[in-house]
């Protein structure tokens, strides 16, 4: 970097490193900028159509070496050895399979040792790394910037730009830095600061913005933690977020199947290192919160943005200023099946689900186990275990996590996004009521009918454990199982 | 692409604000494999409330949405926009939209106009007493009008190009592939290749 060049934020620097062709113009008028797509992940549900322009125009797919598919919407986590039962789902796998094929693309298929949710199976081969650019036909891509990527979701017709062209025509983000000082309380973890973020931001404030993830809170989680934060950015409107990388994140990379070995390694690194957003680097928005003042935080309503503490309590319609707020509050009371004021702690759940592309790797399955351990589940709750990948599975399975979540009466199950969005049999019934790590409460998300309350691993635990929103702090007086 | 330089039609006020593309188009109908026949996928769990509007003549016929800000937050299916436009909707009037939903509407000529807040107001109270009530959203101009009420919206330029031009996008890449591959000549040798596929031990 020259001398006179001006100080730059971690999203310019990758951005600017991607630039195949810049646009001409300024301000509004501004051209958007080609950029250079590093490593697009495929899935069955949004790659159909977008093959089918490639052939229909007759066009190739340009790089098949950087891209990669998964199967994980559709997948049922039961019986995965037998032909999938809902003729819908099978058919579109099966077209996954067909396309994969004809277009020479790597595909990780059920029952394969390496599928799982697409953004679970990029980090864990090795293949997302710190200053690329991600690109999935899914808004939760932005998991990926947790490495120091730029990682956003792309509707199905990028998809088929990316396919054929290995870049995308965009016009720049603006970027905000979210501050997060401090050191989080035990009990608190990376998901109550992300839900925390949104509840400040709102569903809409990232709208237009990369978020970067900054100070000693953020610094101090693990890549699995730093993963779940940046998940959730799209929640509050940004298509990115961003985490710098440092030793934790070379630490993660370093000896997965497609890490740089050798000189490549060393080169790497320098260049990660380099990656971060520059002293006096000037961000267009920064929001700021204190990680010690955090506690376990859950959502009462339909959108992730209305969450509260789990020690607050349901708000009132009255509690909101603005008209739409109040009537969107209203009608999200309605939908829940909940009175404003109810403590959060009071409010009793039928299921528990751990698992989707925000909370289903590793420390999130040690996080809930240890809760467990040795507990009784309340006998009227269901809890299912979805792991994040078939290796998390494997890996948990080595560690007997999965008997620990056996004995304790939960289901654990084979890997995909499941009970996240209901594309496979795991759904909520009209009404059910379900504490969940996964990242979207909107009305019917889990199954028609069904109500989500947003929680992290440990919450959703001592949960099943309470019948009621609980965080293992409830836990005190829980007789334990002989 | 279809060139769209003004659509006039029915207006439809839909109030309410945080509109999810999970609202738009529940998950089940995202399993099928073809680009059209999502009408009936449509708001498929609204419109199971006889009350809803696109329930209620003549917004069943309406072709302008106009709704609470945040629309089309949340998942990144394109299948929202063809299940809006299969349904017959040329364009959204927002106060504000969800990026990639944006993104993905100017890819199917699908009109998203922001609109002042306070104009969208003005605008449900007269699509409220005067049921069917057309809208104009006129891209050359930028500007919304409804009854009496001229608003002018904001969408960027090259969105605005492209849907007055019917451009297709990817046509539009491949006329600098040369770029590109001299792009891809200097890239650093450490970035990974998904291909040939390695394994963990």
């Amino acid at each position: 970097m020259s001398a006179t060049q001006s100080p730059q934020t971690l999203a310019e620097k990758v951005w600017n490193a991607h630039v195949v062709r810049r646009g001409t113009g300024e301000g509004e008028a501004r051209q958007p900028d080609l950029i250079y797509i590093d490593l697009h992940l495929l899935h069955e549900v949004t790659s159909p159509q977008a093959f089918e322009g490639l052939r229909l125009a007759g066009r190739q797919l340009r790089r098949p070496d950087q891209t990669i598919a998964t199967e994980d919407h559709n997948t049922p986590t039961l019986d995965i050895d037998k032909p999938i039962a809902d003729l819908t789902s099978r058919t579109q796998i099966n077209t996954l399979r067909e396309n994969c094929k004809e277009f020479g693309v790597r595909l990780h298929s059920l029952g394969d040792k390496e599928q799982g949710i697409v953004h679970v199976v990029g980090p864990q081969l090795g293949l997302t790394q710190p200053g690329m650019t991600v690109v999935c036909g899914d808004s939760h891509t932005s998991t990926h910037g947790a490495f120091g990527a730029l990682a956003f979701g792309i509707g199905t017709s990028e998809v088929e730009h990316v396919m054929a062209t290995q870049s995308l025509s965009l016009k720049p983000f603006k970027t905000m830095a979210i501050n997060v000082e401090g050191t989080l309380k035990p009990g608190v973890t990376a998901k109550d600061i992300i839900l925390a973020v949104i509840a400040k931001i709102g569903t809409g404030g990232g709208q237009g913005y990369v978020l970067e993830y900054r100070g000693s809170a953020i610094r101090a989680l693990s890549m699995d933690a730093r993963m779940t934060i940046c998940n959730m950015s799209i929640e509050a409107g940004a298509r990115a977020g961003m985490i710098a990388p440092d030793q934790t994140t070379f630490d993660y990379v370093n000896g997965r199947p497609h890490a740089p070995r050798g000189e490549d390694w060393d080169a790497a690194v320098a260049e990660w290192k380099q990656l971060h957003s520059d002293e006096g680097a000037q961000f267009d928005a920064e929001v700021f919160l204190d990680a010690d003042e955090l506690e376990p935080f859950v959502t009462w309503g339909t959108n992730p943005g209305q969450g509260v503490s789990l020690s607050a309590s349901v708000p009132t319609p009255e509690d909101f200023e603005d008209e739409n707020d109040r009537k969107a509050c209203e009608r999200a009371l309605e939908y829940m099946g909940l009175t404003g004021g109810t403590p959060m702690k009071e409010i009793r759940v039928d299921t528990v689900f751990l698992g989707s592309c925000t909370n289903s790797r590793m420390e999130d399955l040690r996080a809930a186990a240890a809760v467990i351990k040795g507990k009784e589940k309340d006998p009227n709750v269901r809890m299912i275990v979805v792991p994040g990948s078939a290796r998390v599975r494997l890996e948990a399975e080595a560690e007997g996590l999965d008997q620990i979540f056996k004995d304790f009466g939960a289901e654990w199950r084979f890997a995909g996004c499941s009970m996240c969005l209901g594309m496979n049999p795991d759904q909520l019934t009209e009404g059910e009521r379900c504490a969940s790590t996964s990242n979207r409460n909107f009305e019917g998300r889990q199954g028609k009918g069904g109500r989500t309350h947003l929680v992290s691993p440990l919450v959703a635990a001592a949960t099943a454990i309470r019948g009621t929103l609980s965080s293992p702090s409830d836990l005190v007086n829980t007789p334990v199982a002989v | 692409m279809e060139k769209i330089v003004s659509h006039t039609g029915i207006g439809v006020p839909l109030r309410q604000s945080n509109v999810d593309t999970d609202q738009i188009i529940p998950a089940v109908y995202l399993k099928r494999i073809t680009r059209t026949g999502f009408e009936d996928a449509l708001f498929a769990g609204w419109r199971r409330d006889e009350n809803f509007i696109l329930n209620q003549e003549p917004f069943n016929e309406g072709s302008v949405l106009v709704a609470g800000p945040d629309f089309g937050t949340g998942s990144s299916r394109e299948h929202a926009v063809w299940a809006l436009k299969d349904y017959g909707f040329k364009a959204v009037i927002s106060a504000r939209f969800a990026d990639i939903f944006r993104g993905n509407s100017g890819k199917q000529g699908l009109v998203a106009a922001e609109v002042a807040q306070s104009d969208i107001e003005l605008i449900w109270k007269e699509l409220e007493n005067n049921p069917g009530t057309q809208v104009t959203v006129d891209l050359e101009s930028r500007t919304v009008q409804c009854g009496s009420i001229s608003a002018p919206f904001q969408i960027d330029d090259y969105t605005r190009w492209r849907l007055m031009e019917g451009l297709d996008d990817i046509g539009l890449t491949l006329q600098h592939e040369e770029d590109i591959t001299e792009f891809e000549a200097a890239r650093p040798s450490h970035k990974p290749k998904t291909l040939p596929a390695r394994f963990a031990d």
